[in-house]
């Protein structure tokens, strides 16, 4: 966009100059928009201000808007534990893996489901919204995972909340309205099977949906903690989220290699800021790319509603 | 139908699967909660433990904390709706006013960034910036010579901290669903406004608002259906001894009794109270809206 056509307004068309009751309007929105963007901002940024400022100025309270005796101690120690290292690899497996289960299940529910000449789907549809609005709770679900051998195994991260429904009512709103029947008739006549169809027709057209709810899971996934914390003894398991838990809320020790316990007590606070950052990056680095597909897909369900 | 089943049982085999998922994880707990009228006992199972009726409920609903956890639900989740239901429309209304395409984009990405950030790095952010000795938060009240306060010590800023945080993180995130509805408002009404000559405020009020209102009616429906299922995850991790007169929530609590002290059948009962209402809520506000504004969820 050239900056002519951003000064006269975005594109749009040239309009009758502002009136004085409209400017005066128009400078108060830009300044609760600016507020609010410091709002959000300010906290982000003290964080990463303070992950890169020394022990001993970060416990004295001395960090403010800019680092204070830069060092990367905290980073040092932050990627050298070997819980936080564990709890990460933990995490990646848990995510990519429990993302391709659920996105699987997903379409293996959402696709029959989809089909207007799928007997049963109404009933089926309903049975699988209906868990949205009441639940048999914390307990009961516990004793199903109990049963199921589940307890202290990987399998408890993956398997109890494979599937989501509003990714689901959005697979299903998605295959229904974006992909064209004609499209599977004619596959039909070539004498393709349904499997056939669905994999070699419907999914290929269904890249932007499968991007949205993989990432919807995967953004579940890799914050979750609540599973791990009631399903999980085993710390060897624990993923990221736990670990982090462990350390920032309980203060439990990270493990690190300063002598004193002044030291000791600094570095830990430290430690705080910069985990905070290095377990944020990651979500962080992804995200301008997906934030355009999320939105979408936001959007795709609420069209729904 | 028979036919139907025979030409396409490829379908019904590849549902199947995902069917099994929500009959094991969704529906036999909905059967396990009988436990909530049994008298538990792990050797005799489920099936063959004693029936004691309501026994269960009896103890939750004559124990003291009974009252303290149910109006600190109820209160935390109506102040989080309160606060968190207008301020993504304002800000989605403000953004919309904005010409500049690069001010609006960065004020977007920004505030949609926290969205993306686990409660457990939210609740350990707000723990920093509020410390007492050395937080953001302190440094800036001691800027105007006001002395530091250890606000998560306090019950009475729990939900305050709650709230807000909820807040941050969210704002941007729900303000997208407005903005959407706001970029298919019909060009002829702002057009018509402008005939009638009304200035920027009037049109947001009798054009913007009335065209998001069906969004806004969705939005509020599904809010208020989830407001006795207010987070678990936040709540637990803000909590501490000292401000547990507050912070002990249903779902807390449901978690102590059952998890950690294995009173299986009380946190059933308790849980399934807490769905009871929850379900009773959402058909009530649906009905309701349907019948005031003629849309609703079904």
């Amino acid at each position: 966009m050239s900056i002519a056509t951003r000064i006269r307004g975005a594109g749009r068309p040239t309009k009758v100059r502002e009136s004085r009751v409209d400017r005066f309007f128009l400078v108060g929105v830009y300044i609760l928009l600016t507020t609010f963007l410091l709002v959000v901002l300010l906290p982000l940024w003290y964080i990463v201000v303070s992950s890169f400022s020394s022990p001993a100025a970060v416990s004295a309270g001395r960090v403010f808007l800019w680092p204070v005796e830069f060092t990367l101690r905290g980073y040092q120690v932050a990627l050298s534990s070997p819980q936080i290292l564990s709890g990460f690899a933990n995490s990646l497996f848990y995510t990519i893996v429990g993302t391709a289960i659920s996105v699987t299940l997903t379409v293996m529910l959402a696709y029959p489901l989809s089909r207007a000449d799928f007997v049963g789907r109404k009933v089926l549809t309903g049975a699988v919204v209906f868990t949205m609005l009441f639940a048999g709770g914390l307990i009961p679900t516990y004793l199903v995972v109990q049963a199921m051998g589940m307890l202290d195994t990987r399998w408890a991260l993956l398997i109890p909340n494979a599937v989501a429904v509003w990714p689901a009512i959005l697979a299903i709103t998605y295959f229904r309205t974006a992909i064209p029947d004609e499209l599977r008739e004619a596959g039909e006549i070539d004498g393709a099977s349904d499997l056939r169809i669905l994999w070699k027709v419907v999914l290929p057209l269904s890249a932007p949906m499968l991007a949205v709810i993989a990432l919807m899971y995967a953004i579940v996934q890799w914050n979750s903690y609540f599973d791990a914390l009631i399903y999980l003894r085993d710390d060897a398991l624990y993923p990221l989220q736990l670990v982090l838990r462990n350390i920032l809320i309980l203060n439990n020790d990270a493990g690190g290699d300063a002598t004193s316990s002044l030291e000791r007590q600094q570095l830990a606070n430290l430690l705080k800021y910069s985990l905070i950052v290095v377990s944020t990056v990651p979500m962080m680095l992804i995200y301008p790319f997906v934030a355009r597909y999320f939105t979408k897909g936001l959007l795709l369900g609420a069209v729904k509603g | 139908m028979r036919r139907s089943i025979r030409r396409h049982w490829q379908l019904y085999l590849l549902v199947l699967p995902p069917l099994v998922y929500f009959a094991l994880f969704k529906y036999v707990p909905m059967a396990n909660a009988v436990i909530a009228f049994k008298a538990y006992n792990v050797i005799a199972g489920i099936w063959a433990s004693p029936w004691v009726g309501l026994e269960h409920f009896e103890r939750f609903f004559s124990n003291p904390v009974f009252g303290t956890i149910v109006s600190n639900t109820f209160l935390l989740s109506l102040y989080a709706l309160i606060a968190s239901f207008p301020i993504p429309i304002i800000l989605a209304l403000a953004l919309n006013e904005v010409r500049s395409r690069f001010f609006k984009r960065t004020v977007q990405m920004v505030t949609y960034a926290p969205y993306f950030i686990s409660t457990v790095i939210v609740v350990s952010m707000a723990i920093l910036i509020l410390s007492p000795r050395i937080g953001l938060l302190s440094g800036i009240t001691g800027f105007f010579g006001l002395p530091a306060t250890d606000y998560l010590a306090q019950p009475d800023f729990f939900r305050h901290v709650y709230v807000w945080s909820e807040v941050w993180q969210t704002a941007g995130y729900s303000a997208v669903i407005y903005l959407a509805a706001l970029a298919g408002v019909d060009p002829g009404l702002y057009e018509a406004a402008k005939v009638d000559g009304a200035n920027r405020l009037q049109k947001i009020w009798h054009v913007d608002l009335p065209s998001i209102m069906p969004t806004v009616v969705v939005v509020l429906i599904l809010s208020v259906g989830s407001i006795m299922a207010v987070g678990f995850e936040k709540a637990f991790l803000l909590q501490n001894p000292l401000n547990l007169s507050q912070s002990e929530i249903i779902a807390t609590y449901t978690y102590k009794i059952g998890i950690q002290n294995a009173d299986f059948s009380l946190a059933t009962a308790v849980g399934l109270f807490n769905s009871a209402i929850n379900l009773v809520l959402l058909l009530g506000v649906n009905a309701v809206s349907k019948r005031v504004t003629g849309s609703g969820l079904w």
